[in-house]
């Protein structure tokens, strides 16, 4: 196994090749925030959030895709990576309508904690407060496209994992949305298995089981690896 | 010359009001107003939501009551549901109601209302407030503060939180009751009904002196009474008949149609306020016109059923009559609403049965339209909802207890100013503006609630002339 070594915050690191600067930076324990990333699937480098300062390189780069490289200089906590992660949070908040206090997942959303730790105490963005649907017609979950942020987990966790595919995206810039099967009400797509997956790995109350009310959603996102790794390792079938 | 007094904002209430007063050419009081000025929409923004939000929704109209809508909204999904709650469930969301009560009126009592009448009504208005109490009387306000803190205490232990607890869900309530939550606060109840004993005692000495005009004078006319009444007409405030009666004690409606509360009761409008009249369908929108909340509870119901209460209950209807029309009396009849939650509570408290673990029940939409009928501490709460298949709201109209008191608020300025101001006098007087107020303050309304307003609530009082000109105002913020 070649090894690629790097700087990553001024540490030294030795990492195998074809590693990402993510992982790397997650094996020596510095911290690189992320929202559409999830151990498990496979990464799309959506949310933004994970941008990393190259030196060397005038564009900042998403730490989820990109392998590490010999000599590689890396800044993953710069005050110009500090702002950008902050915009990149308003804009998630202004462009949907997310309203923590009377949401299911409040208290236990990923959106919210990173909110949180880059410190957006408010926004500096207008707020877009667009007109959007809910889609409650499956007899158990429930779809608020309010709080979606476009991560697109549910849509790669349909299709990588269940293997059902029932979700993509669908439209253009601002009008892009989670659309099942072919942009039908979600209880009316046959495909579905009613697993749940898509639920469990939302990181907002965007989806979310009907019979939650404020701040009862407690999804756990991180036993999607898990179960990837035992279905590797054929321990388990679903 | 005619002139119109404004009191703009209103203050001690909770909400944005002001109150106009016109006077004719002789200088006598021709009539009055109270306007609520402010303008939420809820019943707008939550169609297209699920019903099971409504709950935690409609609980952040108000900080001060939010379990009222709370509980309304849980009773209303109950029915979209179509499921009966476990037994436990319903006597802990009682709990939680008795809770609020006692907070909510301790706050009514003496943080916003104690002041008029302990330190006097023309005193400094700088410290005619919880703080000019404290200083005059530290033990009184003490204990006022300590008896609010105890319902807040019980609405976090059963909730989680004091304000804007979502705990009461469709089919029930979210946790149960911790033995040693229990236990917590049975060990404060000595404390609050001492504190509430004392308050009553201290309250119809007044009555019987100083404060024997005001009682006469403020707000009291004959109206009609609506409540919620319990098995043998007792006292309740969380399920129960629907009782309409009319000032001689009569009973005009006993069970209103809780589902179909739009066959009894339409709701007026009028230009120059936000705050709706509701009314009585069958007698028209004056005569129609009733009075709820504690007094009107009081009223209608024919017994309270537990000791103590029971006996405050008879020495009010021999101050006051069978019915008792009043609306000074209102401050009475809460610190007898008081006393009657915290002996409530104490049974609730004992009951073998409430730390019970199963509060919930789960169902699926059952029914597209239903009606949540409880008491919030100042009246009769109405959440009506109509949803579609699959839970997502399409109408939602609230009815609030202020709502109800709308005209009986009017009414009792225009009494108070007709008392207190001396025809043919130029100026307004600080007593004046205070009582003026203070016929609002019996009613304890919550504007936020009632108009779905923001804001707070300083008091502007304008003085109009017969050709619509400002005479005079005075402002207090």
């Amino acid at each position: 196994m070649s090894v690629r070594t790097l700087s990553i915050n001024g540490h030294a690191v030795a990492m195998a090749t074809g590693t990402t600067l993510l992982a790397a930076a997650r094996e020596v324990g510095v911290p690189i925030p992320t929202l559409c990333h999830l151990e498990g699937l496979s990464p799309v480098a959506a949310c933004r959030l994970c941008l990393v300062e190259i030196e060397g390189s005038g564009k900042l780069q998403p730490a989820c895709l990109t392998p590490v490289a010999e000599g590689m200089v890396v800044h993953t906590d710069t005050p110009r990576l500090q702002d950008y992660r902050r915009t990149v949070i308003e804009m998630l908040f202004t462009e949907g309508n997310h309203v923590c206090a009377i949401c299911v997942a409040n208290g236990h959303c990923e959106l919210q904690d990173r909110a949180v730790e880059v410190g957006m105490d408010h926004s500096r963005l207008p707020y877009r407060h667009p007109d959007r649907p809910v889609d409650l017609s499956h007899p158990l979950f429930g779809l608020d496209h309010n709080r979606c942020i476009l991560c697109t987990r549910c849509v790669r966790v349909c299709d990588e994992v269940e293997g059902a595919h029932v979700w993509d995206v669908g439209w253009r810039g601002e009008h892009c949305r989670i659309i099942a099967g072919l942009n039908e009400p979600w209880g009316a797509v046959d495909a579905c298995t009613d697993c749940g997956k898509c639920v469990q790995v939302c990181p907002t109350g965007a989806l979310f089981d009907k019979a939650d009310t404020t701040g009862e959603k407690h999804a756990d996102p991180a036993r999607l690896g898990a179960l990837v790794r035992a279905r590797a390792r054929g321990q388990q079938t679903r | 010359m005619a002139r119109t007094i404004l009191i703009d904002p209103v203050t001690r209430i909770e909400g944005h009001a002001k109150i106009t007063i016109q006077l004719n050419e002789a200088g006598a009081v021709e009539g009055a107003r109270f306007h609520v000025v402010e303008y939420r929409g809820f019943e707008a923004f939550c169609e297209g939501r699920p019903f099971t939000e409504m709950a935690a929704i409609t609980a952040r109209i108000c900080g001060i009551c939010p379990v009222s809508h709370l509980l309304a909204a849980a009773k209303t999904g109950d029915r979209i549901l179509a499921v009966t709650i476990p037994p436990v469930a319903e006597k802990l969301r009682r709990l939680l109601n008795l809770a609020q009560i006692t907070q909510s009126h301790a706050l009514s009592f003496f943080h916003l209302s104690s002041p008029d009448f302990l330190l006097g009504w023309d005193s400094d208005p700088a410290k005619r407030n919880i703080f000019g109490l404290i200083a005059a009387d530290p033990e009184l306000a003490r204990g006022g503060i300590r008896l609010r803190q105890f319902g807040q205490d019980l609405i976090e232990r059963l909730g989680g939180r004091k304000i804007h607890a979502a705990w009461a869900v469709p089919g029930g309530v979210r946790t149960p009751l911790d033995p040693t939550d229990r236990d917590a606060i049975r060990a404060q109840l000595p404390q609050a009904f001492a504190t509430t004993l004392a308050a009553l005692q201290r309250f119809k000495g007044l009555l019987d002196g100083p404060l024997a005009t005001e009682a006469s004078t403020f707000g009291c006319f004959p109206s009609l009474f609506m409540g919620l009444v319990g098995a043998d007409g007792r006292w309740e405030h969380y399920d129960g008949q629907l009782r309409l009666i009319d000032p001689d004690g009569t009973v005009l409606a006993e069970a209103l149609p809780q589902q179909r509360i739009s066959e009894a009761l339409a709701e007026a409008v009028e230009p120059w306020t936000y705050l709706k009249f509701p009314y009585f369908k069958p007698l028209g929108p004056e005569a129609g016109s009733y009075r709820v909340g504690p007094l009107a509870r009081l009223n209608v119901c024919e017994r309270i059923g537990t000791e103590r209460a029971d006996a405050e209950l008879l020495e009010l209807r021999e101050r006051g009559g069978r019915v008792v029309t009043s609306s000074f009396h209102y401050h009475l009849a809460r610190l007898i609403e008081i006393l009657a939650a915290l002996e409530a509570i104490e049974l609730l408290l004992n009951d073998p049965e409430i730390c019970a673990t199963h509060v919930r029940a789960h169902a699926g939409v059952n029914a597209f339209e239903a009606v949540g009928v409880s008491e919030a501490p100042r009246g009769t709460l109405f959440h009506h909802y109509r949803v579609d298949a699959n839970g997502l709201i399409e109408a939602v109209n609230l009815i609030i207890a202020t709502g109800q008191n709308n005209r009986a608020m009017n009414r009792t300025v225009t009494q108070i100013a007709r008392q207190w101001i001396t025809p043919g006098a130029t100026e307004i007087s600080e007593g004046l503006l205070n009582r003026v107020e203070a016929g609002i303050r019996c009613f304890d309304p919550c504007l936020s609630c009632s108009t779905h307003a923001a804001g707070q609530m300083p008091l502007h009082v304008q003085l109009i002339g017969p050709n619509g000109e400002m005479l005079q105002e005075r402002w207090r913020q």
